[in-house]
């Protein structure tokens, strides 16, 4: 629902007061209604840069994108012109989500899959949010520590497996520390980036109020940063997530990742899909929870005038 | 010391030995307690590194800056400054952000129950000053521009800076808006009893507002003259047709056009347009 009504900028006008002020100090703004409809109707086409789009269009077009591919999936197992080894239908893929609950132990697989992705993602927030506010304001930390992030960030997550299992041994530590690291370097650029874009003004402002240094940080820094920092947790919880399965190569005998990895050894494509279609959908459902968290924790950025 | 303000041969220099600008260079000005002064000039001149130097935002170079009698050495809540925008706490309600200086230490240190209620009594006589009571819960983006700047003139007052410095602070809203302000910056101001320095590149907003008009000029950045606005002190819309208003008007523009390198861009198009104009009469001849 957020990407349908407007997402405030910090910074947005509105052209419109709440209610009218006293006539002494009253806005200038002008009684005419403006001349909306000629231009809306001219540029209300749905290609329009940027436009707006009914909620009921929305959710439409995004169910038409669900559903068009799960048609077409159907559509071809039904045709049987695809091997099931390389395709298999809809209803294998079901089928073997029913027999994966009522047999394999599902619940389990998701509960500690969860737990590696969210311990793994959590410890990388831990560290990387005071470190990014610090790199995001204070240019000394900057230059120590941005470069070293900038080329670790690069290196593949999956090469440090065996380092990890030297290192954290082949426990739940490993997996939760391939996570962290898959996710961490990242994170810290990103929140520093978000800590960078508050706005100077604000800091400024305060600063010739009387703010301390821990009070500009505290009082004005952080809360500023705040809902960037909360959209930073959401898409990098996402990216943990793509790290699941190089985290359970990790002599792992649970989880989705592992079920995945198991399902390949015995060519049961079904199960494949099974796993990767569900992690999908854990992401998913966590994703609308930091939207909703987003919606919740900061209403002055959904408000309408 | 009467001066609130007091900059001694101020100068200011960017960059490095081989990429060096000159901001500001021996600029001399006093300020006398309560009086409201503009500065104006094109861009570039330096006027607003010269009130970010007096608010300690900026370093500068060499050369002296007090206010109230104390050197600045850094930002103070002596010199509140209101910015031209984006500089009201979003997440915080307008009565949030004008009491927000309340939250500070150097403000609440020593601070009795009396205290308290004599603050929470001024947030609400700036709220009436302002004329935001009926938005007073609303969040600043549910404000239009000329309310914003409402706001962050009556959080810069809470807590009765002697000074107040404004960088351009309505330079983003519209003509009407603008007007309106100026007689609410004048109205409040006078009430206050605050000096203030008021940055602008609006000529007639500064010659309306300014007890003096300080014109600044670019290359390096420099006080170039200074107007005595012959108006009386009690201004007035009617004032901006009066005579003596639209001569110093035309002064003032006429050297700030001299003084920025804007007259020789006026001759370039001046040979322009009649070059253009001779080259359609020669087919003709």
């Amino acid at each position: 629902m957020s990407n349908v009504t407007a997402y405030r900028p910090r910074t947005a006008t509105s052209p419109q007061s709440l209610t009218q002020s006293r006539a002494g100090t009253a806005e200038a703004h002008s009684d005419e209604p403006p001349p909306v409809d000629a231009v809306a109707a001219r540029s209300s086409g749905i290609w329009r840069i940027r436009g707006l789009l009914a909620p009921h269009t929305y959710w439409t077009l995004a169910g038409v994108g669900l559903v068009v591919p799960l048609g077409l999936w159907m559509l071809l197992s039904a045709l049987g012109s695809v091997n099931r080894v390389f395709l298999p239908g809809p209803y294998d893929v079901l089928n073997r989500f029913y027999s994966w609950l009522t047999e394999d132990d599902l619940l389990a697989d998701v509960g500690i899959s969860c737990f590696r992705v969210i311990a793994g993602w959590a410890l990388s927030s831990v560290v990387a949010l005071p470190l990014g506010l610090l790199i995001g304001t204070y240019r000394v930390i900057q230059a120590l520590l941005e470069p070293l992030t900038d080329f670790i960030r690069y290196m593949p997550a999956v090469a440090f497996i065996p380092l990890v299992m030297l290192w954290v041994g082949i426990d739940e530590g490993a997996k939760v520390a391939i996570i962290f690291i898959g996710t961490f370097f990242q994170m810290v650029l990103m929140v520093a980036e978000d800590v960078r874009r508050v706005p100077m003004a604000q800091i400024e402002a305060a600063q010739t109020l009387g703010a301390s240094r821990c009070e500009v940080i505290e009082k004005v820094i952080i809360p500023s940063a705040k809902p960037a920092l909360l959209d930073t947790l959401r898409i990098t919880m996402g990216w943990a997530w793509t790290y699941l399965v190089v985290a359970e190569l990790v002599a792992a005998n649970s989880g989705l990742g592992y079920a995945i990895i198991k399902a390949q050894r015995f060519l049961q494509t079904d199960k494949i899909f099974a796993g990767i279609i569900l992690i999908g959908a854990i992401g998913l459902a966590l994703d609308q929870v930091f939207r909703l968290a987003h919606r919740l924790a900061f209403p002055y950025l959904y408000v309408r005038s | 010391m009467s001066a609130a303000i007091s900059c001694q041969q101020v100068t200011k220099v960017f960059g490095d030995a081989r990429n060096r600008v000159t901001a500001l260079e021996n600029v001399t000005l006093e300020v006398a307690q309560g009086e409201f002064v503009t500065l104006v000039g094109a861009s570039g001149c330096g006027k607003s590194t010269l009130l970010r130097s007096i608010a300690g935002l900026d370093a500068h170079t060499q050369g002296g800056i007090q206010a109230g009698g104390r050197p600045v050495r850094g930002p103070g809540a002596d010199r509140a400054m209101v910015f031209q925008s984006y500089s009201l706490y979003p997440w915080l309600s307008v009565m949030g952000n004008i009491k927000f200086p309340r939250q500070l230490a150097v403000h609440t240190r020593d601070c009795t129950t009396a205290d308290v209620e004599v603050a929470s009594g001024r947030a609400d006589a700036l709220l009436q000053l302002m004329g935001l009571e009926s938005v007073a819960e609303a969040y600043p983006a549910q404000l239009s521009g000329g309310m914003q700047q409402r706001v962050a003139i009556a959080r810069a007052l809470m807590t009765r800076p002697g000074i107040l410095l404004m960088d351009e602070p309505f330079g983003a809203l519209d003509a009407q808006t603008r007007e309106v302000m100026h007689d609410l910056i004048l109205h409040v101001c006078a009430l206050e009893g605050c000096t203030v320095l008021f940055v602008t590149h609006d000529v007639e907003e500064a010659i309306y507002l300014g007890r003096r008009v300080v014109l600044m000029a670019p290359r390096p950045g420099r006080i170039d003259s200074v107007y005595e606005v012959p108006l009386p002190g009690q201004r007035s819309q009617e004032m901006k047709h009066s005579a003596e208003f639209l001569r110093l008007k035309s002064r003032i523009i006429e050297r700030i056009r001299s003084t920025s390198g804007m007259r020789t861009d006026l001759e370039l198009l001046q040979k322009l347009s009649r070059r253009a104009a001779g080259s359609e009469v020669q087919p003709s001849a």
